[in-house]
Order: structure tokens, then sequence, then C-alpha cells
């Protein structure tokens, strides 16, 4: 069985149902995207992936366990989540900020160990901000801001990790250097990932799972290669558009139909 | 940042700026409440202070330094410490030095209480005290009720506490409008914020009120610092939101509202000890025993300072604190801005 299953879950904010029933499955060791278009529910079904929003019906389990019973803090060393807005505070260092995602692995009296100071420089040399560590979050630029904030989620030192929107608000560079990294993480360490992605493209070359969520339900999950097709992304995106292999990687790449084949489209 | 670890694998994180912050801090309050006591209509030295609170001084001494002069001391240090802490709280939580107990409403919501008291009961000053906490509660409950949904949003929150303020506001000018002139004087001195005539009637309340909330909020110092992420980060670290935010909401306001209730709203420490407190320590997070220090000295310091330029008893602390808090943020904001920071 698999570390983390939504089981029929259905999600909604008061009395707005958003997902209903809907059962998914993330693989282990896999990097795991959903994408769909806006108010699909992705980052709904990511915030109860994390614990965050309490499904009305349906459970949410972590290594077989409920969990919305489990203690907060064993949640958080097996699972950590990239939130898509976090607040740096005023005049905070990128080392102690990175510091901060120890955490749940300490106490009252268990505050700052060798091995939290050993982890949390290992996590900014792999997300390459050592050099930064004494600068002020706000000095950074968006894409130096993303590393420090992914290389804290790293110091909570968690199997599985959850990303929403990880690209959002940074340039073309920046987005490739970040899913880079995440591509790292998942490779070199065999992390379970799963995130929230806007760019088909992107998520076409990086995932080695895709989840295709359009109105709360389901429409086709697996390898890229294997479901994206020109009919799928009609279907969840409702755009015409080719399909052809990504000349870089051989991964599905899609292409948008023109705007007059739109119209004819439309038309007919 | 220092730590300090032990074999056993127990470790404590030390910053030693704030450290040293801290020990200043408690030292010049502690100093100037030496300087307080013996500052009056008879000036007693400091080193005879000193001697007659251990208990080695003559009976005339004895009188004056530890029955008239010691408990009005130990409420102003007690009152800035809980205004400095709860001002730390607010402003932490609501992620927004404007959300202060000042701004929100809570000092005009304990006056109400206390003015209530004053104009429709004619009541003691134990039973203003009382209604003073009880006004503080009302708003603090009211806050929690209209301010809370679906966790604190910095400005929803200020905008709702500035509301309750216009409110209890309106509700005080009636109230004073309605008493005779002999409740009305007692009222105007009341809200000022002073320390004339308090005594160890004061003082315990407070005292057992700080031994009881200090270890309560300490315990909870460190998911407050994780909570100025944004509730989302906190929430993947681990950290229980709600329940923290409720408990130390609820110590904030009884801690404003004691010490409301004991001196009056002494203005504006809530609000400056925290900012002057976290440019001294250069340290981010909430800061709360900083601010805390930096309340009880700001309180004494003022105190002194009303006594010694106007005379016993003229000037009620309360002016005097808006006045130094002021003009020392000021001049702090005016520095740093000249050496790049904000």
């Amino acid at each position: 069985m698999n570390r983390l299953i939504a089981d029929h879950v259905t999600l909604g904010y008061d009395q707005r149902v958003i997902v209903e029933n809907l059962s998914v499955e993330i693989p282990d060791h896999s990097f795991t995207v959903i994408v769909g278009p806006n108010a699909c529910g992705k980052s709904t079904l990511l915030r109860a992936l994390s614990r965050m929003l309490k499904p009305t019906a349906g459970h949410v389990l972590l290594d077989g366990d409920l969990i919305h019973a489990m203690p907060a803090k064993k949640v958080a060393r097996t699972l950590g989540l990239l939130p898509q807005s976090s607040i740096a505070p005023d005049g905070i260092t990128v080392g102690d900020l990175v510091a901060r995602g120890r955490y749940p692995h300490q106490g009252l009296l268990r505050q700052w160990s060798a091995d939290d100071e050993r982890i949390v420089r290992e996590s900014m040399e792999s997300t390459g901000v050592a050099e930064l560590a004494d600068r002020y979050v706000d000095e950074l630029s968006g894409g130096q801001r993303q590393r420090v904030w992914i290389a804290m989620a790293l110091a909570q030192e968690t199997p599985l990790l959850l990303l929403d929107e990880p690209t959002t608000y940074l340039d073309i560079q920046h987005q490739i250097d970040v899913l880079d990294l995440c591509a790292e993480l998942h490779e070199e360490r065999g992390r379970t990932l799963v995130a929230v992605l806007h760019d088909l493209n992107h998520a076409a070359r990086y995932a080695t799972h895709l989840i295709a969520l359009r109105d709360g339900e389901v429409l086709a999950e697996g390898a890229p290669s294997d479901i994206v097709t020109a009919e799928l992304v009609e279907a969840v995106f409702g755009l015409p558009c080719q399909v052809i292999d990504d000349p870089e990687t051989g991964t599905p790449l899609v292409v948008p139909a023109a705007r007059r084949a739109r119209r004819t489209a439309a038309a007919s | 940042m220092k730590a300090i670890r032990t074999r056993g694998g127990l470790s404590v994180r030390l910053d030693v700026r704030t450290a040293v912050v801290v020990a200043l801090l408690v030292a010049a309050a502690l100093a100037g409440g030496v300087v307080l006591i013996g500052t009056g209509d008879f000036d007693i030295p400091a080193a005879d202070v000193v001697r007659t609170l251990f208990g080695q001084g003559d009976a005339g001494q004895d009188f004056i330094v530890n029955e008239l002069r010691l408990p009005r001391v130990l409420v102003g240090l007690l009152v800035g410490a809980a205004l400095g802490l709860g001002g730390a709280l607010f402003q932490s939580i609501a992620r927004n030095p404007l959300g202060s107990p000042d701004v929100l409403g809570l000092g005009q919501g304990a006056t109400a209480g206390a003015l209530l008291v004053i104009v429709v009961f004619s009541g003691s000053a134990a039973q203003v005290a009382g209604g003073a906490l009880v006004g503080g509660l009302v708003t603090g409950a009211a806050m929690y009720v209209l301010a809370w949904k679906r966790g604190v949003h910095g400005y929803r929150f200020v905008l709702v506490g500035i509301g309750l303020n216009a409110f209890a506001v309106a509700l005080n000018g009636y109230l004073l409008t309605k008493a005779d002139f002999v409740d009305a004087a007692r009222a105007v001195v009341w809200m000022t914020g002073s320390l004339t005539g308090r005594d160890w009637e004061q003082v315990w309340p407070l005292l057992w009120l700080c031994v009881v909330l200090l270890p309560l909020v300490v315990a909870h110092a460190r998911p407050l610092r994780m909570l100025e992420m944004g509730d989302d980060a906190a929430y993947a670290l681990g950290v229980p939101v709600e329940r923290t935010r409720v408990v130390l909401m609820g110590c904030a306001v009884l801690l404003t509202a004691a010490a409301t209730a004991a001196a009056g709203p002494v203005s504006f420490v809530a609000l400056t000890a925290p900012q002057l407190a976290r440019r001294l320590t250069r340290s981010p997070g909430p800061n709360l025993l900083p601010a805390m220090c930096m309340g009880a000295t700001l309180l004494i310091v003022s105190d002194w300072a009303s006594q010694r330029v106007f005379g016993a008893d003229q000037l009620p602390v309360g002016v005097v604190t808006g006045v130094l808090g002021g003009v020392y943020l000021l001049w702090l904001l005016v520095t740093e801005r000249k050496a790049g920071r904000i």
C-alpha cells in the first residue's frame, strides 16, 4: 500500500463543495504532479493531503493512519509542505529561516542539536543557498527566496514533500531551476514529491506520475507519455491542441492550436 | 546565536545579543526602581533604599520604603511588564505592529468597564479595578468572536479592533457626560493611567497572574515564532495553529486587562515596548522577554521622569510613557532609516 492516500474524500469550504468522493493514491517514490484548469480542486486536494483541510467525508491516510487523528508534529516529521504563500518574518536571515524547518524535530529542551545544525547546513548546500546563509531574506530575488523556502522544507527531513505551485511568480529560468532542484531531490534521495503545477509542459517533462483533474474528478492518471494526448488536453482544459514529442526530452509537448484553427473548430 | 548542549542530548539555543539586552533591561528596571523609591517629598539615597529593602534600615525609612513606595514601584514594574508582554503577543499574532492592545480597543474597553463602575455604581477602588478587568475581557471576547473567521488575517483583526476601540471611546464619552462632577474628575484621573496611591492590594493579584501566565506564554513562544511565517507554513511544521493562538491571545488579554485594572490605561507601552525591544535585539520573532523587560523599564523611567520634572504626583505616568516611548521610537526609526535598515 502506498504511504499517502485520499480515500473517497469530499472537500470544500463552508457549504461549497469543491471535490466530491475523490480517491487518489500517491505512488511511493514518485514525482507526482497534479494538473488541471483553475478551480478544478488541485490546491484543495493538496491541502487535504497535507492535513490542512479536513475532508467532510472520506479519509486521508498516511502510512495507513488517519492523518487528521495523528499528532501534528508526527505528521510534520513524515510529510512536508511548501505552501503557496509564506511570510518571511522581518529581519530574518536565510540561515535562521531554514533552521525553522527543524521545528517538528525539536522540543522545549531540545532546541538545537548537532544533527539540526548539520541537516540545516546540508539543506542549504543542496539547494545552493549556503553562501546566502547570513543574508536577509527580504534582500533576495524571487528565485533565491523560493530556494530558501525549499531548503526550509528540506530541513524538515520528510520522506514526502508537497509543493503548492512552487514556480508561480518566477521567470522561466528560475522556474526550470526550481523544477530541476525538485527532480534532483526526487532522484537522488528517493523522496516522494507531489506538486501542483500550472504549466502542462513542465508537468509532462518532470513528472513521473501525472494526475489530471477537472471539476474535482480525476480524468486520467499515469506516466505523462502514456496519458498526455490531444484528446486528454482538450477534455481537461477545453483547449484544442497538438501533442508532439519534446525535442529535448522526448516527453509529450503540448502545442495549443492557432487562433484561427480554434475558431473554425468552434464554428463547425 | 549560540547553542548550549548537554551530553544527555538536551540543547538550548541562545541569542547572545538578546540575552545581553534582556540583562541590561532588567538591570535598568531594577536600578530605576531603586532610584524611584528614593524619589519624593523625602529623598532617600539609593544605598539606603537598598539597605532598607533588605531589612537593614531604620524604622522611619522602613515605613516610607517598604509600605509607601515599594508597592507603587512594584505595581509599575508589573504593569509595564504585563503591557510589554501583552503587546508583543498581540503584535505577533496580528503580524502587524498596529495590532497592539491600545490600538485595538482593549485599553478603552477596560476603561469602559471602570467608568461604568465609577459613574453608575460609584464603586470602591477595588470594584473599579474589577470593572476594568471585566471590560477588558469582554472586549477580548468580542474581538475573538468578530475577527476569528478561519484564522486571523492581519488587517481584518486590526480593523475589527479599531471598530471596537471607536465603540468603547463613544461609550466612555457618553458615560463621562452622564457623570456628576466628582465622579467625572475621578474618572478622568483614572483614564490617564497613574501609579499614585498604589499599594500591596494591587501588587498581589498582578504578581500572581504574571507568575501563572509567564510559563504558559514561554511554553508557546516557539510555536508563536513559527506562526509568524503564516498559518500554512506553521501548520506544515506541525504547529497546533488554532490552539496556540487561542491560548496566547487569552494570556495577552488577561495581562493587558489586569495591568489596566491596576494602573488605568497607561498609553503606548504595549505599542512601543515590543518595537523598541526588537530594534535593540535585532532579532526576528516576537521578542517576548525583551518586550516584557522593556515595558517594565519604560514605565519605571517614565514614572521617575514625571516625578523629577513635574514634582510628586503632578503628572500621571500615562502621559509620560506616551511622550518618552513615542519620541524614543521615532528616534530609533529615523536613525535606522539612515543606517539603511527598515
